[in-house]
């Protein structure tokens, strides 16, 4: 106790190297904790991408492929499924809701979806939040378009804006951009951020896919005269024929795996379903490797911190062999120094380490508002995780373990020194 | 008050590798004994002071302070009895810069319980060596003279049975080195301790009950001179 108020008194005294090395420590630390923190919330951002969906199903083939076109928009289905056999699951007497899909348009850049009002009311992500639109409503005609937000953004589109979808989804594919020129689309609505790749895309109705294709055969334009003009369109007289994918939900969890080896059995139709949150895991272990690369850097960069530490108490020590004698001659003995010593590091590195969590309180605090506008990443404001005290802990530890370098230093001077005066 | 304060045997001393810087064959300093030392500067006489504290080890002979062997004792135990037992005043500095005068006072004490326990009133030690007011005050805001004054507090603090001083009034002006050798005896007389004063001014050394030179009793500087 006397030792611990010694080195509290002492380093108080030297007021300015002392909060120099805890500044660095604490930065570091804060640098640490951050990734950390980056490292959880992209990992749970992309976990929570999508939630409350039991089941995606989709034709047969890759289920991570599956996975990346539903879900993150990414790719491209290689097979349809029929809307029959969509209604067959969807008024299956274990599902609760169901989201259609259906993909392979797209307007400069952006995907295009088509699906019906159950994406508006069913879809969740990060645990419970659910689609809320900034302005308008959702798509009530079958030209009518709800934009996501980036996608209003980015091109700057407005309510009543007119727009124009292209076939397929590659850009510079030699396909026109203004394919079904003919079908322009209103805007109807614009959807607030969720920060999910939900924002990336236009949303228009199933019926709305199967109008701007009406007039089209094999995938071709149609011949000059077989056009059908929009005005002889209404959401009647369109019959959905086919759908790319569906997301479920199921009544009660437990039926999960069940209606996934039905699907996946299916006799009318190949089909095949997956469980989201373990495809989610199979494709972020392919992507985390970023994550360990960040973490060694980091790592680094609090080794650096503790290596200032180390130079400013050892360099502290020459002006301080006076203070040891006198230590030495009112009868503190080598240890006591060598544990004052430690004590000096050991703070320092605690003081560092709570100035460190602090900051990041306060850093994610001001700045995740903004990182979640501007990266689509939601970093939680929590206390540390259990890495997170496994760093402090372990920096505190590595703390100590470099006060013996002074502390050792210190015990040969004042063995030496005896009790002459140094100055 | 059965073995006396000091007694030195053939004891010969010198740093790691160094020549040999004491050679005393006999030295005995009696209990309430006030012992002024004197000689040369680089003669031995802090080194001396250190074997007596126990802080230098690594001599042959014997050194007995207050009936202890020293060499009987190991590490913490040395440095207890050290703490116990010695007050030890330096020439200069003696303060730890960043604690109050009355930390500094007090730091022994708690240091060592043993010696806290018969630690007597601090302020009745500051009021007799004149400061009181100052207790409060960080060391760093005192002049040479009142450092020196709470350096004796602190070594007088508990009744130490030995006082070591080394030099402790060398940069005081002629007034203050009378008035503060005046308490550190008195302070010496209260509590029976036995006072080793080094020093160069020997127009102090007529105060004291016993003049030693350095030179007299340590062989080993004669052996130097005769090579
Ligand atoms: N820590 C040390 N290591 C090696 N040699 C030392 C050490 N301390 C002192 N010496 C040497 O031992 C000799 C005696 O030193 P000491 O300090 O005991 O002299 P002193 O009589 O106290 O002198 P002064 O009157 O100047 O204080 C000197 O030659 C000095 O160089
Ligand atoms: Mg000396």
């Amino acid at each position: 106790m006397v030792l611990l108020s010694l080195a509290w008194k002492s380093l108080r005294n030297r007021l300015l190297t002392t909060s120099l090395t805890v500044l660095s420590i604490g930065l570091s630390m804060a640098l640490l904790l951050g990734v950390e923190n980056v490292r959880v919330g992209a990992r749970e951002s992309f976990a929570n991408t999508i939630s409350q969906t039991d089941l995606i199903v989709g034709a047969r083939g890759g289920s991570l492929q599956l996975l990346l076109y539903s879900v993150f928009r990414i790719g491209q289905a290689t097979n349809n499924i029929s809307y029959e056999s969509y209604q067959h699951w969807k008024n299956h007497p274990a599902v609760a809701w169901t989201i259609p899909y259906s993909l392979g348009d797209s307007h400069r850049g952006f995907r295009v979806v088509g699906t019906t009002e159950d994406f508006y009311q069913h879809l969740r992500f990060r645990r419970d939040r659910q689609i809320e639109f900034a302005a308008g409503h959702s798509p009530k005609d079958v030209f009518d378009v709800a934009l996501g937000s980036d996608v209003a953004q980015a091109l700057g589109y407005k309510l009543g804006d007119k727009v124009v979808i292209a076939h397929g989804v590659a850009a510079g594919r030699g396909i026109a951009d203004n394919d079904h020129a003919d079908k322009p689309f209103t805007v109807s609505g614009i959807l607030k951020k969720t920060a999910t790749p939900v924002d990336r895309s236009l949303y228009i109705q199933l019926e709305g896919i199967t109008a701007v294709h009406i007039d089209w055969a094999d995938g071709a334009p149609p011949m000059a005269g077989d056009e059908i003009p929009a005005s002889k369109i209404s959401k009647e007289n369109m019959k959905v024929e086919q759908i790319t994918s569906f997301l479920l939900r199921c009544k009660s969890r437990i039926a999960t795996l069940q209606l996934q080896r039905e699907i996946n059995t299916y006799k009318d139709e190949a089909m095949q379903a997956i469980i989201p949150g373990v495809t989610l895991q199979e494709l972020w272990r392919t992507i985390g490797y970023a994550e360990d690369a960040l973490q060694v850097v980091t790592i680094f960069v609090i080794l650096v911190g503790l290596l200032g530490m180390l130079v400013s108490l050892y360099t502290s020590l020459n002006e301080r062999r006076r203070e040891m004698a006198i230590l030495r001659a009112i009868g503190a003995g080598p240890g006591k120094i060598i544990a004052l010593l430690v004590l000096e590091s050991g703070l320092l590195a605690f003081a560092g380490c709570i100035l460190g969590v602090v900051m990041i309180y306060g850093l994610s605090f001001i700045f995740q508002p903004i990182v979640e506008q501007q990266f689509g990443l939601y970093v939680p404001v929590q206390p540390p995780t259990q890495t997170g005290w496994i760093y402090l802990g372990a920096v505190i530890f590595a703390g100590l373990l470099i006060g013996f370098v002074p502390a050792w230093k210190a015990y040969r001077n004042t063995l030496a020194d005896g009790l002459s005066v140094r100055v | 008050m059965s073995s006396p304060a000091v007694v030195l045997r053939d004891v010969r001393f010198s740093y790691r590798s160094g020549p040999e810087i004491l050679d005393i064959p006999e030295l005995t300093i009696a209990r309430g004994e006030r012992v002024f030392l004197f000689g040369p500067s680089g003669s031995g006489k802090t080194t001396l002071l250190g074997l007596l504290a126990g802080v230098l080890t690594g001599y042959t002979g014997s050194v007995e302070v207050l009936g202890q062997d020293m060499a009987k004792l190991r590490g913490s135990a040395r440095d207890a009895f050290r703490g116990s037992h010695i007050g030890y005043i330096f020439q200069l500095f003696n303060l730890i810069p960043y604690l109050t005068v009355e930390e500094n006072i007090t730091l022994p004490g708690r240091l060592h319980p043993a010696r806290g326990k018969q630690t007597g009133d601090v302020n009745a030690v500051a009021q007799r060596l004149g400061i009181e007011h100052l207790l409060s005050r960080s060391v760093t805001q005192l002049s040479v003279g009142q450092q020196q004054r709470v350096a004796a507090a602190r070594a007088l603090l508990g009744g130490p049975e030995l006082l070591i001083a080394d030099e402790p009034t060398s940069s005081l002006d002629f007034d203050h080195r009378e008035r503060f050798l005046e308490l550190l005896f008195e302070n010496c007389a209260l509590s029976n301790s036995t006072l080793l004063f080094v020093s160069h001014d020997r127009s102090l050394a007529g105060k004291f009950d016993r003049q030693l030179s350095l030179l007299d009793f340590n062989r080993a500087h004669r052996k130097e001179a005769a090579v």
